[in-house]
């Protein structure tokens, strides 16, 4: 009796769940910590003010707690209709943003400061400045480090099985309570899932650092 | 180069020395800056006409590059008032961004943008500033590389071209943004003494098609050759001001002599 084969449409299912899971997480990590990070450089006094207190806020909760918060807090609010996947991929992607934001801000502070001052003089906007001129060079410092936080947030998933969400560790739990399984083989598979998800991180994010290295 | 003063082609408002008021393009007023507990920039008063180029020389430290950058705000001041064109310089925003729009720097690091060729380098402002076509703003931008003499390294990135090269791009850089004034800090100090004179000439020839010039520079040759007017600093002061046949032959303060034969006789 493998437990693969018996099971396989239930392992297909939390190994797409993971990736749906990790994939929109990271998009939203993305895209909110870079927006986070350009308010942490910003020349307003506000928006730098509420980067830094987005970042001390999220970087130093337990994740575990955050998801309580998100996934009970949130529709106690008054946020009705999001199903326990969407409202996983909010936890984890405004965790991770955090730290994505100070990746992406160290690559910032890695671009000499004459850049900015020269996108300045021809009389760029801070916004232009930013996105033309610092960020694109910025990323090629915040690169590796934002792999790494993203492999991380492909393994943070498996928290989201505490919460309704099918992923991998939805289907460890699942087959566990089936019994007659070797409990061992079931946590090899799913390593073995996990490997494949976050190889293809290392490898895309490699791919990447390829790329900008030759654009210069 | 010839010595004269009066280059055909300049008009003929700055003979016998800046007449302040007649065509003021940037005026600094009673200009105060401080970097913690030194006072680099001291009750700086400064008059730049239209079409003028004045040479700003002192030893290091003295404020020139400080004050240098107050004149398009990359320094801000503490006390004091610049205006350029009758407007006073406004605060960081938008109107600040407009406001250097006119007014192009050249900086000492050349400062290309490292992750555009030079082409893109030239073309960037104006198209995301200017809002010019691609098209249009990629022709100026050939002309110009043409005309500073690095047309044929449009496609290459920053890094691939010599100091001297880098700097005339950035040159072309600022011109493309149309200024009405040109900054220029220390734009020959960090080149190899063989690469200075391409940059210089590219200057001299912008000084005779009647830009005005603010060029912060230890080159005495440029001075005496382009300059209408030398403002002299030291220990965040303008210690003298004058006509640079006058300022090299004859310097009237002390401080100046001083400076003057460190650097010219040995």
């Amino acid at each position: 009796m493998n437990v693969l084969s018996d099971n396989f449409a239930m392992f297909r299912e939390g190994f797409i769940g993971t990736v749906e899971l990790t994939a929109l997480s990271a998009l939203l990590a993305l895209v909110l910590g870079t927006l986070v990070a350009g308010f942490r450089v910003s020349p307003v006094p506000a928006l730098r003010v509420f980067g830094t207190a987005w970042v001390t806020l999220l970087r130093n909760t337990p994740l575990v707690l955050l998801f309580l918060a998100v996934t009970l807090g949130l529709p106690a609010l008054g946020l009705k209709g999001w199903d326990s996947f969407w409202l996983a991929v909010l936890a984890l992607g405004c965790y991770t943003s955090a730290f994505i934001c100070e990746a992406v801000r160290s690559g910032i502070n890695a671009v000499p400061v004459g850049q900015a001052e020269a996108a300045r003089s021809i009389g760029m906007t801070f916004r232009q400045t930013l996105t033309q001129i610092v960020l694109p060079q910025a990323s090629r410092t915040a690169i590796p480090p934002v792999g790494s936080l993203l492999i991380a947030l492909a393994k943070n998933t498996a928290i989201a099985s505490g919460f309704n969400v099918v992923e991998l560790g939805s289907v460890q739990k699942t087959l566990n309570a089936a019994a007659g399984y070797d409990i061992y083989v079931i946590f090899l598979w799913i390593a073995l899932c996990y490997i494949i998800i976050t190889f293809t991180i290392s490898g895309l994010f490699r791919l990447l650092e390829n790329r900008l290295a030759v654009a210069r | 180069m010839s010595d004269h003063l009066q280059p055909p082609g300049i008009p003929p408002h700055q003979a016998g020395g800046s007449r302040p008021g007649t065509d003021a393009l940037v005026v600094l007023d009673k200009v105060n800056k401080h970097f913690g507990a030194l006072h680099v920039l001291q009750d700086i008063d400064l008059t730049i006409a239209r079409g003028e180029v004045v040479v700003v020389i002192g030893p290091s430290g003295s404020g020139k590059s400080t004050l240098c950058r107050t004149i398009n705000r990359l320094e801000t001041t503490d006390s004091g008032s610049i205006t350029i064109d009758g407007r006073p310089l406004p605060q960081e925003g938008k109107e600040l961004a407009r406001l250097r729009a006119d007014v192009g720097m050249v900086f000492q690091s050349f400062n290309l943008f490292a992750h555009k060729t030079v082409l893109e380098n030239v073309t960037l402002g104006q198209v995301k500033v200017r809002k010019k076509g691609r098209e249009e703003a990629e022709s100026t931008a050939r002309t110009l590389l043409d005309r500073v003499g690095v047309g044929a390294q449009a496609d290459k990135y920053p890094a691939q071209l010599s100091g001297g090269q880098q700097q005339r791009v950035a040159i072309a850089r600022a011109l493309a943004m149309e200024p009405k004034l040109m900054l220029f800090d220390e734009p020959t100090s960090a080149l190899d003494p063989e690469m200075i004179n391409e940059v210089l000439e590219v200057m001299q020839q912008l000084a005779r098609d009647g830009m005005t010039m603010v060029v912060v520079t230890h080159e005495m040759g440029f001075a005496r050759s382009a300059a209408n007017r030398v403002v002299f600093m030291a220990d965040g002061r303008i210690v003298e001001e004058a006509q640079p046949e006058q300022f090299f032959s004859d310097p009237r303060s002390d401080r100046a002599k001083d400076f003057l034969s460190k650097i010219l006789h040995h």
